[in-house]
C-alpha cells in the first residue's frame, strides 16, 4: 500500500514536472513581453499567478488520471477488439467483420471529445461572449458526434485501405459550401472547433485504434496507414459545427414565421 | 472564501459527468463485447477520480489565470497602438506553445522513420534526429505564423473564410505533388499542435483584441486563431516534405 502510494506520488511528480516544462515557454514568453514590451504592471498578479498554478495541477492530475485509468484499458480495447482472433473471419476479410470496431471508435471519439479540456475552454467562452446565445453544451455534444463520425469513417479507410486525401478533400469541400450558407457568427467557432478536438484525451487512444487496425488489417502498413485518424477527428468537428448551426438558424426562422 | 466553494463543487459535479460517458463507454464494450473482466477496478475508480479533481482545476485556473492574463495582454497591445510588437508578441506566443510539445516531438519521431523507411532520409540515428528536429521547428515557425496572421485578420477585419479556404485550396494542390508518405504525417500535424495550455490562452488573446478595437465583433472576428494554427502546420509539413 505504501509502495503503491510513493509509486503515485513519484508518477505525479514527473507529471508535475512534464506540464511546468510545458507552461515555462508560454510563461516565459509572456513575462517577457509584460516587463519589457507593455511595460505596465499586472492588475491582479497574485491571482494569476495562482490560476497558472490551478491550471499546472489540473492538468498534472487530468494526465495522471487518464494513464492510471483510461490508457491502459482503453489501449488494450483498441488491440483486442482489431486482433484477427476476436474478428474471426472467413478467410477472406470484409469491411463489415469490423463492425465493433466502428462502433467503438464512434463511442471512444464521441465520450473522449466530450471530456477534452480545451474544448471546455472554448464552449466556456463561446457561451459568455456570445450572452448565451450559444450554449456550452449543444455546442460540445455537436463537436463529439463530429469527432465520433470522422474517427468511424477514419477506421472504415483503414480497413478498406482507400486513400486518405480523398476523405479529406470531399471534407473540405464540404466545409466550404457549408460556409456559403452559415450564419456569419459561428463560422470562426466552428473552424476552431476542428483544432481543439484533438490533444490529451483523444490523440492518445484515437493512435492506439489507428496503430491497431494498421498492424492488424492484412495489406496495411502500420507506418503508412495509421496515420490520418487525427486529421479526421478535426475535420468532421467543423462539418458538425456548421451543420447544428444551420439547423438551429432554421428552427428559429421557421418559429418566427 | 465560503462562497467560492459551492462552484467548486459544483464544478467538480459537472467534472464527473463530462467523464461520465468515457467510463460507461469503456465498461460496457470491456464486459459486453469483450466479455472481459475489468482488470484492475481499483485503479480505474481512482484513476477517474484524480481526472476529475484536475478537469476541476483547469477549469478554475482557466477562469482565473489563462482567460484574464489573453484578455489583458490583447487591450495592454491594443492600447499601446503598436501593431509590429503585437505581430512579435503573436508570432512567439505560437512559436513558443509548440516548439516543446509533446504531442508533436512524438509525431516528429514518427515522421523519421516513415520517412528513413521510405528512403526519403538515410536509415542512421543521426539522419532521423535532424529530420525530426527540422519538422518540429518547421511546425513551430508555421503556428506562430499562423497567429500572426490571424491577429492581422482581427486587427484588419478580414472575413475569415477569405483566408481559411484559400488555405483548403493550397493543401489540396500539395497534396498532389507532396510525397505520398508524408501526406499522412501533415494531415495529422495540424491536429497536434494546438495544446490544452494553448488553446484557451490564443482564445482569450483573439476575443479580447475583437473587443477592444472599435468595429469589430467578438464573436465573428475574436474566434479563428485556432484554425489557422491547425491549418499551416500542414501547409508547411508538405512542404517539408517535398523540399528535403
Amino acid at each position: 500500500m505504501i509502495d503503491a502510494l510513493i509509486n503515485l506520488w513519484v508518477q505525479f511528480s514527473h507529471a508535475m514536472m512534464a506540464t511546468a516544462r510545458d507552461i515555462l515557454p508560454i510563461a516565459a514568453t509572456i513575462i517577457g513581453f509584460q516587463l519589457l514590451v507593455i511595460r505596465k504592471p499586472l492588475k491582479n498578479p497574485k491571482k494569476i499567478a495562482i490560476g497558472f498554478f490551478y491550471v499546472m495541477i489540473g492538468i498534472a492530475l487530468f494526465l495522471e488520471g487518464l494513464e492510471l485509468a483510461l490508457f491502459p484499458l482503453g489501449k488494450l480495447m483498441a488491440t483486442q477488439l482489431t486482433d484477427p482472433e476476436f474478428i474471426n473471419a472467413g478467410d477472406v476479410l470484409n469491411w463489415k467483420d469490423y463492425f465493433w470496431v466502428y462502433l467503438f471508435a464512434f463511442c471512444i471519439g464521441f465520450s473522449t471529445t466530450l471530456a477534452e479540456p480545451s474544448l471546455l475552454a472554448v464552449a466556456i467562452k463561446a457561451q459568455e461572449i456570445s450572452g448565451g446565445a450559444i450554449k456550452s453544451w449543444p455546442l460540445r455534444l455537436a463537436v463529439s458526434f463530429g469527432v465520433a463520425f470522422g474517427i468511424a469513417l477514419g477506421a472504415y479507410r483503414i480497413v478498406i485501405g482507400a486513400d486518405l486525401y480523398l476523405f479529406i478533400i470531399t471534407g473540405y469541400i464540404i466545409v466550404v459550401f457549408q460556409t456559403i450558407f452559415s450564419p456569419k457568427m459561428i463560422i470562426g467557432l466552428a473552424y476552431d472547433s476542428g483544432g481543439v478536438t484533438t490533444s490529451t484525451v483523444t490523440v492518445p487512444l484515437v493512435t492506439a485504434l489507428g496503430l491497431g487496425l494498421s498492424s492488424t488489417v492484412p495489406g496495411r502498413n502500420p507506418l503508412l496507414d495509421g496515420f490520418g485518424l487525427i486529421a479526421f477527428a478535426s475535420l468532421f468537428p467543423i462539418i458538425a459545427v456548421l451543420a447544428y448551426a444551420w439547423f438551429a438558424e432554421h428552427r428559429i426562422k421557421r418559429k418566427t414565421s | 472564501m465560503s462562497l467560492a466553494r459551492i462552484p467548486f463543487l459544483k464544478q467538480l459535479i459537472s467534472s464527473f459527468f463530462d467523464l461520465a460517458p468515457i467510463l460507461a463507454v469503456v465498461t460496457i464494450f470491456q464486459l459486453l463485447v469483450i466479455r472481459q473482466p475489468i482488470p484492475d477496478l481499483t485503479s480505474l475508480l481512482f484513476g477517474t477520480l484524480l481526472v476529475v479533481v484536475g478537469l476541476t482545476f483547469f477549469v478554475q485556473g482557466l477562469e482565473q489565470g489563462l482567460f484574464p492574463i489573453g484578455e489583458s495582454m490583447a487591450y495592454s497591445f491594443a492600447k499601446k497602438g503598436s501593431l509590429m510588437w503585437l505581430l512579435i508578441f503573436a508570432f512567439s506566443l505560437g512559436f513558443a506553445t509548440t516548439v516543446a510539445e509533446p504531442a508533436l516531438i512524438a509525431v516528429g519521431d514518427e515522421a523519421a522513420k516513415v520517412a528513413a523507411q521510405g528512403g526519403m532520409i538515410e536509415n542512421n540515428d543521426q539522419s532521423m534526429k535532424s529530420y525530426a528536429l527540422g519538422l518540429r521547428l518547421t511546425v513551430a515557425f508555421s503556428v506562430g505564423l499562423a497567429i500572426l496572421i490571424g491577429v492581422l485578420r482581427i486587427i484588419r477585419g478580414w472575413p475569415l473564410p477569405y483566408l481559411i479556404i484559400p488555405g483548403y485550396i493550397g493543401i489540396m494542390i500539395m497534396t498532389i505533388f507532396a510525397p505520398a508518405e508524408i501526406v499522412g504525417i501533415a494531415y495529422d500535424s495540424g491536429g497536434v499542435t494546438t495544446s490544452t495550455i494553448t488553446v484557451p490562452l490564443v482564445t482569450a488573446l483573439g476575443v479580447g483584441l475583437a473587443s477592444s478595437i472599435k468595429g469589430r465583433n467578438p464573436m465573428v472576428d475574436g474566434f479563428g486563431l485556432i484554425a489557422f494554427a491547425s491549418l499551416t502546420p500542414m501547409i508547411f509539413v508538405m512542404a517539408y516534405g517535398m523540399i528535403l
